[in-house]
């Protein structure tokens, strides 16, 4: 038998720090007391977000939505609602100025608009191996409107008003895009989607693509109606393996249905796709890059102009998009331009992808309208910084993009405003970092990256970043000086101006932010050779207080070194042996030691 | 599969977005486990055996288990939604085989929510609107 009603007492620490607990055992036994425990569950839930309002209980199926509950409200709860299904009116949420009638459903609050997903519509809902689904959700509805009741022209018009700036990181408006390659004369054109996600940290491109591999076709076989092509290309990296099966698997049932291929649903237009497999190199995300490993080159970019557009893929106009990109497209057709642009700011329209990672509670794909703060998407949406550690700085934008300070928090992320915060949108990585992160030492892994991932081809990106990467090598190994930042500021303008594509462009981005941001820090690398995080194990070092070390040995256990011994002297007076101490010499300074003690008799100097 | 029609994408539409909005009938039980590479490194795919398995055992035979993508909370990988009639559309969160089972047995045979795995979810749906 199920129950009447179905009541969810927040559990998330927020709440339970203010009593939620209590509330849960107060609600179990008013119901008891009642009489009325078979006619409700009371449950306890993961956090709800929603933690500045709480303790919250919400009660279905009605849905509503009690704040600030205090374990005195249960009796009320139960009486009023469970037995009389009457709500609560004075706990229920309202927003400011709304009236009785109006108080909605979680769906409408404006809360739980913080995410609203538009790309991520179909992930965690449909089998993405089955056609059937997707239809089920509008799916291919967006291409039979643009096959069978719009021009080309219309379609990119549509896109215009959608205001649809590029997902992959530069916010190229996309109908521009569109429109130059259509105006392109040329007896064949090619369109192809860039999955090659390579940002540390990124993966909503491949969760995309995995959970939901038909809208990227769909989408795909739109733009080529819009541009005339009859070509398309998914470059994907070879380390997806599961999205490159989905998408396969969804390839073959756009074909069975007719939705792919020939004479696509009877409107004598015809449209293939191929995948190319990359090998996983971040330059090849650029799309001179891309265009020339699709054409069995070596993945290095080309100067541009010429653009794609205009001479891409075998010298012909190509039209390249990223999957997020084109995962909103189906939606901008079915729903029309002025629908997406209802939704973000007023330069960047719609929605974006986050993959939120790094110290946070609840990492994971996030999708807000653009013009959400930084603080919802850590604080609300996020949970917050993991063990109630202390908020440092958030990394956006890839190993391009730059680290954001607490006074940016508030900053309404799109395209325009992060770059004048000084960092950027780029894929979209999210990596949050707390007080035990440290900011010389993050860039430098930022900074090892981008060097590895260098084509070589031109010299500021090839032996700029490299010089780069040893004065950092320098500073976390406490042989930096003062004269170093000029070398670094020197470097990054040359590297800024002269490399032929974004990825030696931007570079120095990560490592000049450290100077703005993290003035204090650096310094304290350079001048007082120590890491203020703790990190730089070459500025680290361990030791034993003598007066509180009762000599049990269990750090020279686990010493990986053998740098611990104990001294050669009779016990301190009060203690039974002799105390131990570390070896320089010897220590690895793995830290293993100071996880060890139980007496906090190890300390990190 | 003979090639569609603008006619025939329509009527499937139809007639699955009936099938899956279908809540409240007697039958028709979904249990959908996120298969993203996240939820199946995070053990998934042994979530998903057991789900097959226990049903199997409990010889229940109208409950349809299906995949899906990543729904977006990675860091509690594996997540289950749970539909069925009667019973709040549920997310499951940190769904081992084990808690699979107690799924099985206290949320479709039971009707009652298995308290401490239960997930909010905080993201509305453009497609219900």
């Amino acid at each position: 038998m199920a129950y009447k009603n179905y009541c969810l007492v927040c559990g998330g620490t927020g709440c339970n720090a203010n009593t939620g607990e209590e509330i849960y055992h107060e609600l179990i036994k008013k119901a008891k007391e009642l009489g009325v425990e078979n006619d409700v569950q009371i449950v306890k839930t993961g956090c709800f977000g929603f933690c500045e309002k709480g303790p919250i209980v919400k009660i279905l199926p009605e849905e509503a939505f009690y704040v600030h509950v205090k374990p005195s409200d249960a009796e009320e709860l139960i009486k009023e609602h469970i037995i009389k299904g009457r709500i609560v009116e004075r706990l229920h949420y309202s927003e400011d100025g709304q009236d009785v009638q109006e108080r909605g459903k979680i769906d409408d609050m404006r809360f739980y608009q913080k995410q609203y997903r538009i790309v991520l519509r179909n992930c965690g809902f449909i089998n993405p191996e089955d056609i059937e689904e997707y239809i089920g959700r509008e799916g291919y509805q967006g291409l039979a409107k643009a096959l069978t009741e719009m021009t080309p022209d219309q379609i990119i018009e549509e896109l215009k008003i959608s205001g649809l700036r590029g997902r992959g990181g530069a916010g190229f408006p996309t109908w521009m895009k569109w429109n130059f390659t259509k105006q392109a004369q040329s007896d064949v054109k090619y369109i192809v989607c860039n999955a090659d996600e390579g940002d540390p940290g990124a993966y909503m491109d491949r969760s995309t693509i995995e959970g939901d591999p038909h809208s990227v076709i769909e989408a795909m076989t739109i733009g080529a109606k819009a541009i005339g092509a009859s070509q398309g290309f998914v470059y994907i990296r070879a380390e997806y393996p599961l999205a490159i099966h989905r998408l396969e698997v969804a390839m073959k049932q756009a074909h069975e249905y007719g939705l792919l291929g020939k004479d696509i649903l009877g409107t004598g237009f015809d449209f293939e796709i191929e995948i190319r497999l990359g090998a996983g190199a971040f330059v090849c995300g650029e799309e001179t890059a891309l265009i020339a490993s699709i054409e069995g080159e070596r993945g290095i970019p080309k100067p541009r102009p010429p653009f794609p557009a205009v001479k891409g893929l075998w010298g012909k106009p190509t039209l390249i998009n990223n999957v997020e990109t084109y995962a909103n497209i189906p939606m901008i057709i079915l729903k029309g331009g002025n629908w997406f642009a209802s939704v973000g700011t007023e330069k960047s329209k719609g929605t974006k992808v986050f993959a939120l990672t790094g110290k946070i509670k609840n990492s994971g794909l996030v999708e807000v309208p653009m013009g959400t703060t930084l603080r919802e998407i850590i604080y609300d949406v996020g949970g917050g910084i993991k063990n109630g550690k202390k908020f440092k700085a958030v990394q956006t934008g890839g190993p391009s993009g730059g680290v954001l300070t607490a006074d940016k928090l508030d900053t309404p992320i799109d395209f325009d405003n992060l770059v004048s915060a000084g960092s950027m949108m780029g894929s979209g990585g999210m990596i949050v970092m707390n007080e035990d992160d440290c900011i010389v030492d993050i860039v430098r892994f930022y900074l090892d990256f981008s060097v590895d991932e260098s084509c070589g081809k031109c010299s500021p990106c090839r032996i700029g970043g490299r010089k780069l990467l040893n004065i950092l090598d320098k500073i976390v190994d406490g042989k930096g000086e003062m004269s170093d930042i000029d070398k670094i500021k020197e470097i990054s303008t040359a590297m800024r101006r002269s490399s032929l594509c974004a990825l030696g462009q931007t570079t120095p981005n990560p490592v000049l932010s450290i100077i703005n941001l993290f003035w204090e820090e650096l310094l304290a690398h350079i001048k007082d050779k120590k890491c203020p995080a703790g990190k730089c194990k070459k500025l680290l070092s361990f030791s034993i207080v003598r007066d509180t070390c009762i000599g049990c040995g269990v750090c020279a256990k686990k010493c990986p070194a053998n740098a611990i011994i104990p001294e050669n002297c009779e016990p301190l007076p009060g203690k039974k042996k002799p105390p131990y101490f570390i070896d320089i010499n010897k220590c690895v300074k793995c830290g293993e030691c100071l996880t060890a003690c139980k007496f906090k008799s190890v300390v990190k100097l | 599969m003979a090639k569609l029609t603008l006619a025939d994408l329509k009527k499937i539409r139809d007639e699955k977005n009936k099938e899956m909005t279908r809540r409240d009938t007697d039958k028709d039980v979904q249990i959908i486990v996120g298969m993203g590479t996240c939820g199946i490194a995070a053990g998934a795919k042994e979530t998903f055996s057991a789900f097959v398995d226990e049903l199997d055992k409990s010889n229940i035979s109208d409950v349809m288990v299906k995949q899906t993508g990543c729904m977006g909370f990675c860091s509690v990988e594996p997540t289950v939604r749970v539909t069925a009639p009667q019973m709040p559309d549920t997310i499951y969160n940190n769904v081992s085989a084990e808690i699979a089972r107690r799924i099985v047995k206290e949320h479709i045979i039971g009707k009652k929510l298995v308290s401490e795995y239960v997930f909010d979810n905080p993201s509305r749906d453009i497609i219900a609107q």
